[in-house]
């Protein structure tokens, strides 16, 4: 079975992250790392390969050269390979353009199954898995809280407010994975080891045969307007509880009119 | 005036706050049609026209039902290309982001996900790492394709008689792979709907266990608010995930938020900030959930808390 997995490096969000002057996330300002709920995705395909018995795991992340961090976290974890599309010309791509960029390279890649975390952690969209699944024409298994592949079949679980859904469809398929598929493992002294000697395969948008026109900044299908920092919280009042707390909380929501 | 298309959230035609919300804001870009998915709209028909709905599309054919999200987008695009619409508004729920996700994609269209408003001339405004930041932008290709968040904008009523147009719609053989066999529909907690509450108290690690959320429901029930939950919390298995106030769980803007024994890291933070007030009850000073509170008690949650739901019942009489 030939797995593909979705990594993205992303800028640590429990940094303070910020926007350059082309209103495109500051990749500089914050230290870098694997979106945390990219490594659920890398933890599933790990999983599927060690019940199987057998199986070939390629992780795939497009973005600038830092991006290849990313790719070493992953198979610092297992797996076998990387592949990293890097372009210059990739600069500022949207959801629609980073999809057409993943479609081209997955193709390449020809796998049975692909999988992905939940949404990145730092545009948040969760929208690129879908149309991924879109593009390639594979079966959408979105969202998965639980995943098991038997033979060609893949059935997930699925929650949501309302109901726990099963899904089920045949290979090749496209699964996207929650955190609550289950903690990911962390990298073994000697995984980091042999991560340095796994292969990481590099290819620009000419290797895929993508028109540079088709991506980047200026091809995005949405511009920005304006961005704010949002003004900080002025500071509240902060009481420590003489046995009266909950009174004076009381009388803090009276005043807010909310009893 | 174009067409704007609302896709209707609802259950059993019962439809959620949040299509009204939609339906308000298709009147600033043009006349709002509703789009339908499944059984029940007979039921939703006086809602969806008392909020503007000119036109209602329904599709209520098996493979709605029996299908994810695709045999929707196979719909939507056969509407979309008939009507022309000037946007598609949908929902920010998991499933509205897929189906706009896709529509974009064959529709060739700009998207734009988690709104938290739009105004007249399409542009939407966004609130991004972590509600750190606030974003405006616009859909420059295409059909401007937006999903929502709830409490957008508050619900207008303009009362009109929609028209009902039941649609065609040929599936595409990849819209009907991933098949759904089996739903178990959860149990409902008669409170208000986590993202939709005007009060939202929530409990954290400092609540200590399973048992420990009774004193944050107690508090909830008082005030007739939601529950919610940390990730800590949700992770420990103490509260269902459905739950979880954060970025990999619900985002909420209530008018008021409570936070009982949760330090306020930014995965929680992402989830709650924008929240209008906010009160914060933990026993650490320390914690960073002091510096987002409007009022803060360092304290016993298990001491406070129930005190402060006695005092709420006094006081309501």
């Amino acid at each position: 079975m030939k797995i593909v997995v979705l990594v993205k490096h992303v800028p640590d969000a429990a940094g303070d992250r910020s926007f350059s002057g082309d209103t495109t996330t500051d990749r500089a300002a914050v230290d870098g790392r694997l979106s945390e709920l990219d490594e659920y995705a890398v933890e599933q395909a790990l999983q599927v390969v060690e019940k199987a018995g057998e199986g070939e795991i390629t992780f795939l992340t497009m973005g600038p050269e830092a991006a290849s961090e990313a790719l070493r976290k992953a198979l610092s974890m297992g797996g076998d390979a990387g592949v990293h599309v890097v372009d210059d010309a990739l600069h500022g791509s949207d959801a629609i353009a980073t999809s057409l960029v993943l479609a081209a390279a997955v193709r390449r890649l020809e796998p049975d199954v692909v999988i992905c975390g939940m949404a990145s952690t730092d545009g948040t969209m969760s929208v690129v898995p879908a149309m991924l699944a879109e593009r390639l024409g594979l079966t959408g298994l979105t969202l998965a809280a639980s995943l098991a592949i038997e033979g060609n079949t893949v059935t997930i679980r699925r929650d949501s407010d309302e109901a726990s859904t099963t899904i089920t469809g045949s290979l090749p398929a496209l699964i996207s994975v929650t955190d609550q598929t289950g903690e990911a493992r962390y990298p073994s002294f000697k995984g980091i080891m042999a991560a340095k000697k796994k292969p990481v395969e590099t290819l620009t948008l000419a290797d895929l045969g993508i028109d540079p026109a088709h991506v980047g900044l200026g091809a995005a299908w949405s511009a920005v307007d304006n961005i704010a920092k949002r003004p900080a919280r002025q500071a509240g009042t902060i009481v420590t509880d003489e046995g009266d707390g909950g009174v004076k909380l009381a009388d803090f929501l009276a005043a807010g009119k909310f009893i | 005036m174009a067409e704007v298309l609302v896709i209707v959230d609802h259950v059993d035609g019962a439809v959620r706050k949040t299509t009204t919300e939609l339906l308000t804001i298709a009147r600033r870009l043009g006349e709002p049609a509703a789009v339908f998915f499944g059984a029940g709209v007979e039921a939703a028909t006086e809602t969806l026209g008392n909020f503007g709905a000119t036109k209602i599309y329904v599709i209520d054919d098996a493979e709605i039902s029996q299908y994810l999200v695709a045999p929707k987008v196979d719909a939507l695009v056969t509407i979309a290309q008939q009507a022309a619409p000037a946007a598609i508004l949908v929902t920010s729920t998991s499933e509205g982001k897929e189906i706009a996700a896709r529509a974009a994609i064959r529709l060739d269209s700009g998207l734009i996900t988690d709104a938290v408003d739009v105004d007249a001339s399409g542009v939407a405004t966004q609130s991004v790492f972590a509600a750190s930041y606030v974003i405006s932008s616009k859909v420059t290709h295409g059909t401007p394709i937006i999903t929502v968040k709830p409490n957008a904008a508050a619900p207008e009523a303009s009362p009109t008689t929609p028209s009902v147009e039941k649609v065609a719609v040929t599936y595409a053989a990849t819209s009907t792979t991933a098949q759904i066999t089996d739903v178990a529909p959860r149990a409902k907690s008669g409170r208000p709907e986590l993202t939709e509450a005007a009060i939202v108290v929530s409990g954290g690690r400092g609540v200590g266990g399973p048992e420990g959320f009774s004193v944050v429901e107690a508090l909830a029930d008082s005030l007739n608010a939601a529950v919610g939950a940390s990730r800590a919390a949700t992770d420990a298995g103490w509260y269902p995930h459905a739950f979880q106030v954060g970025q990999t769980g619900k985002t909420v803007s209530p008018q008021l938020y409570m936070a009982n024994g949760i330090s306020g890291a930014i995965q929680h933070r992402a989830g709650m900030q924008t929240s209008k007030t906010i009160v914060a009850v933990n026993k650490d000073a320390e914690a960073p959930i002091f510096e987002l509170a409007d009022y803060g008690v360092v304290g016993d949650l298990f001491a406070v808390v129930p005190q402060l739901t006695e005092e709420v019942g006094k006081r309501k009489g």
